[in-house]
């Protein structure tokens, strides 16, 4: 879930606007040697443990099934990862077959022509078909679907259960309900922030913007203004003080929620840990984000990561097949139960859900449709140079109107998807 | 005539280090800062093109570089005041006490001067914390966030970096004063002179030399803050208020993936050191005494 932060210096050294006119692989990920040893890359966790045993399990079923083949998986960190594709993209040699990469990456390795076409691989699977529309969209550059979304990791809205009872609120079901309860909170309770809203935490905001219709590339349309505007009303003095939450980041987010200092914050299901490390465990719940229209939701940012096949693979077919494998229902199901990680194929996630209650208002949120950062190499730039931050944080610092701040900031973005 | 040159290949060693070690690396600094040289052109996507002063050009015509400039200048003057009177005051104050309060003082001095930076200032930003901050808590401030305010912010970095500089100055003028002899301020202490007068007219001209140095370094360090600005306002503050010269060449060149332009920055910034160092030499030259 490190990958859903902003991208290390080290991607970004190496790679984060490589060519665009290199295209994509249209080599299909068939054929090449059917033995042999397949070379896997995934990223290393914190506590790998539970998701190495999954793994075994997966190369255990998959090398019963093809005599003469070995699997050698390398668990990669996550931090250095960018130098370690640039590598594998420039040296066929060392590359590996199968790799798991973070799907805010994409548009990077793409444009770098490291990734082999999955279309014909994935319309032969047949749990291909239940793979959702947007979790596609996701791992597709131009056209070309470069990826199998693994997992997916989305935000939703975490309430005080203790708070709101105590101040007779209901769980918001708009935006215009998120902001009286922030104030009510704020007002009754000074000490605690009536909901945690950074300024420096992009994808809590952009749910506001994609929510009124607006989007990255247009910033300073009317529509991304109004959800700019209804996003940055939540950091003032009446629910979240702009000395507290101007340069509040989404992990900082997490602490300030965890620690009981907040009544409400926009965090992701992956988040649940971290919260429950804290002492509001037990005394909170989720709801999905509502939208502006009562009763609606706002379109979640579903970070996650996708398994790839490399363009440089000797064994693309073999490659394929240990790919589906992994991704399969099956073992989606069991990464969740071993890691947490929200399945990308519909019947695994509705059966994750029915296992964990916890899941539904995620479930929900997936289910009623997720956006995404633009798929442009010049997106990295973008979230480097901070742009959308600085305009959020020049709104409510009161540097600039918003108009001011979101026509600057689209002039950097236009700059960056261009280049 | 070979007299004439005998200066020459004596410094020829010196030479074989400083050329490779500060020459080569300002070339190539001042040959990027004339290319287009972007991400693109790094990862070999796009044609290296040579520009020119098209990156000067755009760095002048930006409205942000003229500010960061002059808070930059603001910033570095202060530091650079602030760390002169801490030091000096605290060297001659090492002169004045007794055996263990100097011991403790200096060794407090060089503790702040051993810590690295970029420690430094995170311990700084824990102490500092809006919400958990002991400051806060011993001056019950509530959650009052000290890198809210521009001033404020530039204010706090500003006390961490006269904190990591002032025991360089205390420890050379503290030495340079031991150095002059106690008859010359036996002598001004019998014509009548106080301590504020013996500091003035004894001890800061014949401590002049001393003080040359101790300023131009102090003057190059703060103007090119980099690590407490970096750490301690994450990267330039709030919608970047606090942006110093080199913090921001960083990012342009680094996060931005605008070597050209990030280098133009870091050119801009050696010659206004190379220049504030030369007329800061030949000011002390003119006034008359040797260095």
């Amino acid at each position: 879930m490190k990958l859903l932060v902003p991208l290390v210096t080290a991607g970004l050294l190496l790679g984060a606007c490589a060519p665009s006119t290199s295209v994509p692989a249209d080599t299909p990920s068939g054929g090449g040697d059917r033995t042999g040893t397949l070379k896997v890359w995934l990223f290393d966790e914190p506590n790998r443990a539970p998701k190495e045993k999954v793994v075994q399990e997966a190369i255990a079923e998959f090398t019963a099934k093809n005599a003469g083949v070995t699997v050698d998986v390398q668990y990669i960190p996550v931090e250095t990862r960018g130098a370690r594709f640039k590598g594998a993209f420039n040296d066929p040699a060392s590359a590996p077959d199968v790799v798991e990469y973070g799907n805010t990456d994409l548009a990077e390795y793409a444009a770098a022509g490291g990734l082999a076409d999955l279309g014909p691989a994935v319309t032969a699977w047949p749990e291909g078909k239940d793979l959702g529309a947007d979790a596609k969209a996701s791992a597709t550059y131009q056209n070309t679907l470069l990826g199998v979304p693994w997992y997916v990791g989305v935000r939703a809205l975490y309430y005080r259960t203790d708070v709101f009872t105590e101040l007779g609120l209901a769980a918001p079901t708009s935006q215009a309900d998120v902001a009286a309860a922030g104030k009510a909170i704020h007002a009754r309770k000074p000490d605690l922030v009536g909901v945690a809203a950074g300024g420096k935490y992009t994808f809590a905001a952009l749910p506001y913007v994609w929510d009124a219709g607006g989007d990255i590339p247009q910033i300073n349309s009317a529509p991304s203004r109004a959800g700019l505007t209804a996003y940055t009303s939540l950091i003032g003095p009446e629910i979240c003080p702009a000395p507290q939450c101007a340069d509040l980041t989404g992990g900082k987010t997490v602490e300030l929620f965890a620690a009981g200092k907040a009544g409400m914050a926009i965090l992701g299901n992956f988040n649940r840990g971290a919260v429950d490390a804290g002492p509001v465990k037990g005394k909170y719940a989720v709801v999905p984000l509502p939208g502006g229209k009562p009763g609606s939701i706002a379109p979640a940012f579903a970070g996650g990561n996708n398994l790839g096949i490399m363009k440089n693979s000797k064994r693309p077919a073999l490659g394929a097949d240990f790919l589906t494998l992994l991704a399969s229902a099956e073992y989606q199901g069991k990464m969740f139960d071993a890691m947490g990680n929200l399945p990308t194929l519909t019947p695994a996630l509705e059966q994750a859900a029915a296992k964990d209650p916890f899941l539904k208002p995620f479930t929900d949120t997936i289910k009623s449709g997720t956006r995404f950062v633009p798929l442009n190499p010049g997106w990295g730039k973008i979230d480097a140079q901070g742009v959308l931050p600085t305009m959020i944080q020049k709104v409510v610092t009161g540097k600039s109107t918003v108009d001011q701040a979101t026509d600057e900031a689209a002039k950097q973005i236009d700059a960056a998807l261009k280049q | 005539m070979t007299r004439r040159f005998t200066p020459l290949w004596l410094l020829l060693p010196a030479a074989a280090v400083l050329v490779p070690l500060f020459v080569y690396p300002i070339w190539q600094l001042g040959l990027i800062s004339a290319l287009d040289l972007r991400q693109a052109q790094v990862s070999g996507g796009q044609p290296t093109r040579y520009v020119g002063f098209a990156n000067y050009v755009a760095l002048f015509g930006d409205e942000q570089f003229w500010s960061v400039l002059g808070a930059t200048v603001v910033f570095a003057a202060a530091c650079v005041l602030a760390t002169l009177a801490v030091g000096a005051g605290l060297a001659v104050l090492l002169t004045k006490v007794g055996r263990l309060p100097r011991l403790l003082l200096s060794l407090a001095a060089m503790a702040a001067w051993a810590v690295p930076a970029i420690s430094g200032s995170t311990v700084w930003m824990f102490l500092f914390d809006t919400n958990l901050g002991l400051v806060n808590q011993v001056l019950r401030l509530g959650a009052y966030n000290w890198t809210y305010d521009r001033m404020t912010a530039f204010a706090l970095v500003g006390a961490v970096v006269v904190w990591h500089s002032f025991p360089f100055v205390m420890v050379t003028l503290y030495a340079g004063i031991e150095a002059i002899p106690g008859s010359v301020l036996e002598a001004a202490a019998i014509d009548g002179a106080g301590a504020w007068r013996a500091f003035w007219q004894i001890m800061v001209p014949i401590l002049r030399p001393l003080l040359a140095i101790v300023v131009i370094q102090s003057i190059i360090w703060d103007f090119k803050v980099f690590t407490q600005i970096y750490v301690m306002t994450a990267g330039g503050g709030i919608a970047g208020q606090n942006l110093t010269l080199n913090v921001w060449a960083y990012q342009q060149a680094f996060a931005a993936g605008e070597y050209g332009l990030g280098s133009a920055i870091g050119m801009v910034m050696m010659v206004i050191l190379l220049v504030v160092t030369l007329l800061y030499l030949r000011t002390l030259r003119r006034s008359g005494d040797p260095l």
